[in-house]
């Protein structure tokens, strides 16, 4: 809050009644249950609630001996790391490609961007039914070519579906991005390096790439917080975290161990490790921004 | 561009032509499986034209008059729980975060910088990690199969705060002062210039967020347990019952099509407010 306003107006009771509606929203739904949380956190509590207990640090310490919490942190960076490489990769050629032709680019930006408007679970949905066995359309081809197909079965064939879905869902944003970050960079500068003799892919790395990383670096740490927390929906709607645990990322564990295994306190100590990872992305990013209005 | 490479643009164009083709691949052929019957789907290879169950199919999804396992649910209710859902969250979320970025940008009162970070941290503070505790509290005031449940939890928004109290900021004082002399206070002054100032970011905003209410899933999941208050991203997740040979693919195909066509036609019609909104919500 650097900058203030030099004109204000005068009232002890209006700007509280302005910020009640927001003050309330947020004191019911964000910080009490947040706080219930954390305190759950230290407690342990049978299924029906009848007893509740002090446990210090239990639940984390469980949490962290327990393979299947491992697991799936594991199962999480590598789901994170594909959605985010893939999906910047492709989305970055799809914009370098739409920012060099002249006629039809607004036509081909209208044509990649609506997927924004699909519904993760929608967009689950859809890449389950392609891939479903025996019904799907690209696992009819992939047996065909000698390839079974069965990501009931097959955890890498599940992460395949949920990594493309993801990947599908968010590439319209990545790309919307990128292209808005080479059309912002100077004609001037590009057309120097081509009469200097420059091939356009010395001009992407020499030039472009250099310019985009604010971009890029920003997309990044979206990508990886869309990987963590928006994905939930997909992997409900297709694997559902099967088969196995194989699928299983860390939002959708909080949710099963705390809605279909009933263990609460477990639950919310997985609640508290993803607030901090929250917090640390937010940390990144914001230091980022603060970097680039500086520039 | 100063240099004609003919082949390179030649590639440009069909690297494009392969994404545009890639990206619209799953929805053409959700659209040819709800035109087809289930007996045509589930006999691969399937047809990759438009069959002639169309009325049939989305008759039957929208009455609920299908048959098959699964949620049978009309799914013309769960559109119009969707439409005021997401109409609920856009304007309520609108409302309320103006409101509040006026009250700090355009007062010193006590406290202020101690409600600014109130607001602040709530970004820190996603739906997803505090599930459990959230939903006790909804159940608690007996809010559960209801749009209050639906819609209120997820109004506070800090991005949207941060936005409007970005764009105050660069209203001129001049303003204040003029409307001051004019004699006018501070709620005339937000309704008559700070509000009609606003209505690109209002209007950005809202596409944004009109998406976003549409599309919510982990919520309506665990406060809806009727199903006549689905939203309908959740109505198709009912419908898919395990087995896949079970499932009535082109009911549920039907469906997803129905889910995409609003917030695909506020996107596309409002492309720029879209484009606008997207960019200034992440600054």
């Amino acid at each position: 809050m650097a900058a203030e306003k030099r004109v204000v107006f005068r009232s002890r009771w209006l700007p509280w009644a302005l910020l009640a509606p927001q003050g309330a929203v947020i004191a019911v739904f964000f910080f009490w249950p947040a706080g219930q949380a954390l305190v759950q956190s230290f407690q342990q509590s049978d299924a029906f609630g009848t007893s509740v207990e002090w446990v210090g640090l239990d639940n984390f310490r469980n949490l962290f001996d327990d393979p299947a919490y491992l697991a799936s942190f594991w199962t999480t960076a590598l789901f994170s790391v594909l959605v985010a490489g893939i999906g910047l990769v492709l989305s970055l050629l799809l914009a370098l490609f739409a920012d060099r032709v002249i006629k039809g680019s607004g036509i081909y930006r209208t044509l990649l961007i609506w997927p924004y408007a699909v519904a993760p679970a929608v967009a689950g949905v859809l890449w389950m039914f392609m891939f479903a066995p025996s019904v799907g359309i690209l696992s009819y081809l992939l047996e065909q070519a000698g390839i079974e197909w069965n990501f009931l079965l097959n955890g890498a064939q599940a992460m395949t579906l949920i990594v493309t879905a993801a990947v599908w869902k968010q590439l319209s944003y990545n790309f919307l991005f990128f292209l808005a970050g080479l059309q912002a960079i100077p004609k001037s500068l590009v057309e120097a390096a081509a009469i200097d003799g420059a091939h356009p892919w010395r001009r992407f790395w020499s030039i472009q790439f250099p310019l985009l990383s604010p971009i890029t670096f920003f997309l990044l740490v979206i990508n990886v917080v869309y990987a963590f927390f928006d994905t939930f929906a997909i992997v409900d709607a297709s694997t559902q975290g099967g088969p196995g645990k194989d699928t299983a990322i860390l939002v959708y564990k909080v949710y099963y161990d705390g809605f279909k295994a009933l263990d609460l306190g477990g639950s919310a100590a997985q609640s508290v490790v993803l607030m901090a990872i929250v917090v640390a992305l937010t940390v990144i990013q914001f230091r980022f921004v603060e970097k680039r209005v500086t520039y | 561009m100063v240099e004609r490479r003919p082949w390179l643009t030649l590639l440009a164009h069909l690297v494009l032509l392969l994404g545009v083709a890639a990206v619209a691949l799953p929805v053409y052929i959700t659209f040819v499986a709800s035109t087809r019957s289930s007996d045509e789907i589930i006999h691969p290879p399937m047809p990759m034209t438009p069959g002639t169950h169309l009325v049939e199919n989305y008759r039957g999804a929208l009455e609920g008059t299908r048959e098959g396992p699964g949620s049978k649910a009309p799914v013309a209710r769960m559109m119009w729980i969707s439409l005021v859902t997401a109409l609920s969250i856009a304007i309520g979320k609108i409302a309320i975060s103006l409101l509040s970025a006026f009250a700090i940008v355009y007062f010193r009162f006590r406290f202020r910088q101690a409600a600014f970070w109130a607001i602040f941290v709530t970004l820190m503070l996603p739906v997803e990690v505090r599930i459990a505790p959230t939903y006790k509290v909804v159940a608690d005031l007996g809010l559960l199969n209801t749009y209050a449940g639906l819609t209120v939890p997820l109004l506070a928004s800090a991005t949207a705060t941060f936005l409007f109290r970005q764009f105050f900021m660069t209203v001129p004082d001049e303003l204040v002062e003029a409307a001051r002399v004019d004699g006018a206070g501070p709620m005339r002054f937000f309704k008559d210039v700070l509000v009609p100032l606003s209505s690109t970011s209002i209007a950005a905003l809202f596409v944004i967020q009109f998406i976003y209410g549409w599309n919510q899933y982990l919520w309506p999941l665990l406060v809806t347990t009727d199903e006549s208050m689905y939203p309908v991203v959740i109505g198709i997740k009912r419908m898919i019952s395990g087995g896949d040979a079970q499932t009535e693919w082109s009911a549920v195909m039907a469906t997803a099509m129905l889910a995409m066509i609003p917030p695909a036609i506020v996107v596309m019609l409002m492309q720029k407010w879209f484009v606008k909104g997207l960019v200034d919500t992440e600054k």
